[in-house]
């Protein structure tokens, strides 16, 4: 059994507004040595495949077919 | 013969019966209810899918509702060349079903907006806008939190070539402003057509303006324009 850690975020080029407005508030907070803040979603799964490989190729499959929108959105993903 | 206007409902679709009010009461058409595990088209001259909130708009907006049965039959629905007609959450349904092109975002300030706004026919190549004229202004409600339209600039360029903008938001006088751009979306853009020109997807909800009652009845001008080119009425 796999575990695949998902990290999906709004591509670069695109403006993040949830980031900016937590951004805005942690600088509120003190915080000003945060720089930037950018917000993205994390999804796990459990994955049963006979190699980390064919995990990979799995989850690779589930973000680019559902999990991510590859027209606003990056992934990384990570099996352990 | 009578024309029949499908309405599909997904569990979390809430404007499907104000669809089906428009369709029946207003304009007088024949309207059916499609449910989402429906998988039989034949006999709809014309199916809308709606607004709402399809999923409960889980992971994002009509990603998951791409996934329902009944939509296999709308891909091959669309490309027969049969007319379908998304708004709002309808609109983002067809756009993660790959129906039309992009994606959409939150709105740029963050705020989920529900009024009237006024939006410019820049297109009258489709089936649906053929009956209105180029610079038109319908002043037409929007209701939603996910509706900046984002595609990238050699998307963008495509659609402008192909004449595939079908709406966009502008002030009162039809002017393209900055301030009447109120979610962020690229170009302005309220609603697009695929290249075909027999699919529309659009922010704004036409079918919420369509009584003296409610204060508003531009959505008939349009649905006139969708009737007349699809000779439904």
């Amino acid at each position: 059994m796999y575990k695949a850690k998902v990290n999906i975020t709004l591509r670069k080029s695109i403006l993040d507004p949830k980031g900016k407005a937590a951004h805005h508030a942690l600088q509120n907070l003190g915080l000003k040595n945060v720089e930037d803040v950018r917000i993205g979603k994390f999804v796990e799964m459990n994955i049963e495949a006979g190699s980390k490989e064919e995990a990979q190729d799995i989850a690779e499959t589930a973000c680019a077919k559902l999990l991510a929108n590859e027209v606003m959105e990056d992934y990384r993903i990570d099996i352990e | 013969m009578a024309k029949n206007i499908g309405v599909i409902v997904f569990p979390g679709s809430n404007c499907d019966h104000d669809a089906y009010h428009a369709i029946k009461h207003v304009m007088n058409a024949e309207a059916k209810f499609l449910w989402h595990k429906d998988t039989d088209l034949s006999g709809i001259d014309l199916l809308i899918v709606p607004g709402g909130f399809s999923y409960g708009d889980y992971l994002r907006s009509g990603a998951i509702a791409r996934f329902s049965p009944v939509m296999n039959a709308v891909q091959q629905y669309v490309k027969e060349g049969r007319p379908v007609l998304g708004i709002c959450n309808g609109f983002q349904i067809l756009l993660e079903a790959g129906l039309l092109p992009g994606a959409m975002l939150h709105n740029e300030k963050l705020r989920f907006v529900c009024k009237n706004v006024h939006i410019r026919v820049e297109s009258t190549r489709s089936q649906f806008t053929s009956g209105l004229t180029k610079g038109d202004v319908l002043k037409i409600p929007v209701s939603h939190g996910e509706g900046n339209y984002f595609i990238d600039s050699d998307g963008l360029k495509f659609l402008e070539e192909n004449d595939q903008i079908a709406f966009r938001y502008c002030t009162e006088k039809g002017e393209i402003k900055e301030e009447a751009n109120f979610n962020g979306s690229v170009s302005s853009i309220a609603g697009i057509t695929n290249l075909e020109g027999n699919v529309l997807g659009m922010m704004p909800h036409p079918e919420r303006a369509m009584e003296t009652v409610l204060g508003n009845t531009d959505g008939i001008t349009f649905f006139n324009s969708v009737f007349n080119e699809l000779q439904i009425a």
